[in-house]
């Protein structure tokens, strides 16, 4: 549904895209990741045809955007970062104009302006100035103005952006509802939605793509090596976590072991394996034949917070790299 | 054509549901009324003059009242304008709208014939206030009426040419107060061009002086539709239009 190749974009000092491509199949949600700054509204303008690229192609619903602006801009619908509304204009009247621009008329202009207010909850401020209108409901408005003419691919500039937590689920349902029929792009730099709402992500930092893959792919990718979370007890009542630490060490396969937390008679451990070993059961055994408890192993996933600030260089990485070499860097 | 209508309903609205038709309509209509209720009152002193001295001239109303008149909307006209334009695209920057034209499947050149459209309305509905007092000479006097359409059809030129002038200056900010100010310096720059030629007759001169917007509607005052004033304002509506769409073009490259 959506194919870039090559996209780059140049401000007159600025790179601000460079090189991306990725493509994003008819009915999928994807999510555009990355800190402020990263070019995400960038392309996003490019995708929608606000802004020309400088190189490299788009094609979006199989029209190119330089070529075709017209076709690719009746396909989308649109939600900009700050939702494009006239604050002079009632909710149903501007709904009513969008319709309108996007060549919609009649009757069938009205019914779907209700339907639409309804479907994004603003039925019951249709006759309201917008300008009076709360964030929340202007960015609902905003929402319902980009579906209002039933595009084949929406795209959503942080969507989700100054809304209070409850209206975020209310959103992020409702994007959750309206895939399937349109293929959905939304940035965002919160990293809990695109877990929650995504089924792919686009990590983008730099102007350049670090990653694209499916959450779950992604989470599993960036561990590479198992990770695991153990929780010892001592059965008779002292116990050093010294010697708890320096077994486990000794089981095979296992590189490294971090002391958590320590409390009581409780010790908590973080275990990483060498790649691709599983060691889940010998530690285990380990633990119950040294004659302590274990009160809790479980695998730890990592977040895609974790992965996020591994890919965009938070602290380990400088420049962004390949997400493949990020996975080696980080299980040797 | 569609789309040009739906741009200049709105923005129609937007004028009307916002106090700056209001304000406008109602300051042109003080202004107006006075300038009206002076040029009767100087006609009727001169014509009740000109009785007493036994030598009763037949003066005309359209030569002495509606005339001058036409002359003074048209000066007055000059200010009115940059209040007019001034927020037609600076708003749409400033409040991020413009990306919803931009990136509906609608023309650049719709958006800003649309506006335009929009901004020459309500100019005619100002001229619709001077029409009122107008009446009053028709319904006490017998005037001749086409000397007066045609002013009023001069009037609509030479606005639409300023007017898509100020369309033009209100797509290079975002400020509303900057676009009023640079469009009513350009207004006003357009309008004394003509005082070169008061004192100097060189070729310069002739050419400033043939570049003022006030000097073109002087024939269109007296009631003559002369072509060559007709194509100088229509070619300034195109010049104006023409520039709003490079400067959104380029906006877009830019930005």
């Amino acid at each position: 549904m959506i194919t870039v190749q090559g996209l780059t974009k140049r401000y007159a000092r600025t790179l601000a895209v460079d090189h991306i491509s990725f493509e994003v199949k008819k009915g999928q949600i994807v999510g555009f990741l990355g800190p402020n700054g990263a070019g995400k509204t960038t392309t996003m303008r490019i995708l929608t045809c606000f802004l020309p690229p400088s190189e490299g192609s788009a094609n979006v619903a199989g029209f190119d955007v330089l070529e075709q602006p017209m076709e690719v801009k009746k396909r989308i619908g649109y939600l900009p970062e700050t939702p494009p509304v006239y604050q002079e204009m009632e909710v149903q009247e501007y709904l009513t104009f969008v319709g309108k621009l996007k060549g919609m008329s009649g009757q069938s202009l009205a019914n779907r302006v209700t339907e639409v207010a309804g479907r994004c909850a603003v039925a019951d401020v249709r006759t309201k100035l917008i300008g009076k209108l709360s964030k929340g409901y202007r960015q609902r408005v905003g929402l319902a103005q980009a579906i209002i003419h039933n595009p084949e691919v929406l795209i959503l500039d942080e969507p989700t952006a100054g809304l209070d937590p409850k209206q975020i689920n209310e959103t992020r349902d409702l994007i959750r509802s309206l895939a399937g029929d349109h293929t959905i792009i939304l940035s965002t730099h919160i990293l809990p939605e695109v877990e929650q709402t995504c089924e792919q992500v686009l990590i983008i930092n730099k102007g350049k793509l670090v990653a694209t893959d499916s959450v779950h792919n992604l989470q599993a990718r960036a561990r590479g090596a198992e990770s695991v979370v153990l929780e010892v007890e001592g059965r008779n009542g002292s116990l050093d976590a010294q010697t708890i630490q320096h077994r486990l060490e000794t089981v095979n396969g296992v590189s490294r072991v971090l002391l958590k937390d320590f409390r009581d008679n409780r010790s908590v451990f973080e275990v990483e394996s060498l790649k691709d070993r599983f060691i889940r059961g010998d530690l285990a055994r380990a633990i119950v034949e040294s004659g302590w408890n274990l009160n809790e192993l479980r695998p730890s996933a990592m977040s895609l917070e974790e992965i996020f600030l591994q890919l965009t260089g938070g602290e380990k990485i400088e420049e962004p790299l390949p997400a493949e070499a990020v996975v080696q860097g980080e299980s040797q | 054509m569609r789309n040009i209508w739906v741009i200049a309903q709105k923005e129609v609205n937007s004028y009307f549901v916002s106090p700056i038709a209001y304000l406008l309509l109602t300051m042109f209509a003080v202004i107006f009324g006075f300038f009206f209720w002076n040029s009767v009152g100087y006609f009727n002193a001169a014509s009740l003059q000109s009785q007493m001295g036994g030598q009763a001239m037949p003066m005309s109303v359209n030569e002495y009242v509606i005339r001058p008149l036409l002359s003074n909307i048209s000066v007055v006209g000059l200010f009115f304008i940059p209040m007019i334009t001034m927020r037609l695209f600076a708003e749409e920057k400033r409040m991020g709208t413009i990306e919803l034209l931009a990136t509906s499947p609608i023309r650049d050149i719709e958006v800003i014939i649309g506006k335009w459209l929009s901004a020459v309305i309500l100019y005619a509905v100002m001229m619709l206030f001077s029409a009122i007092n107008f009446a009053f000479l028709f319904r006490y006097g017998n005037p001749d009426w086409k000397p007066l359409a045609i002013g009023y059809l001069g009037l609509l030129l030479q606005a639409g040419g300023l007017l898509a002038i100020g369309t033009f200056i209100s797509t290079l900010t975002r400020n509303q107060i900057i676009a009023g100010a640079a469009t009513f310096g350009v207004c006003l720059l357009l309008w004394v061009l003509e005082w070169v030629s008061g004192y100097e007759t060189a070729t310069w001169a002739k050419v400033l002086a043939y570049m003022s917007v006030i000097t073109h509607f002087d024939s269109f005052s007296k009631g003559v539709l002369d072509t060559k004033d007709a194509i100088f304002y229509l070619s300034m509506i195109f010049l104006g239009l023409f520039l709003t769409s490079r400067s959104l073009e380029s906006l877009r490259w830019r930005s």
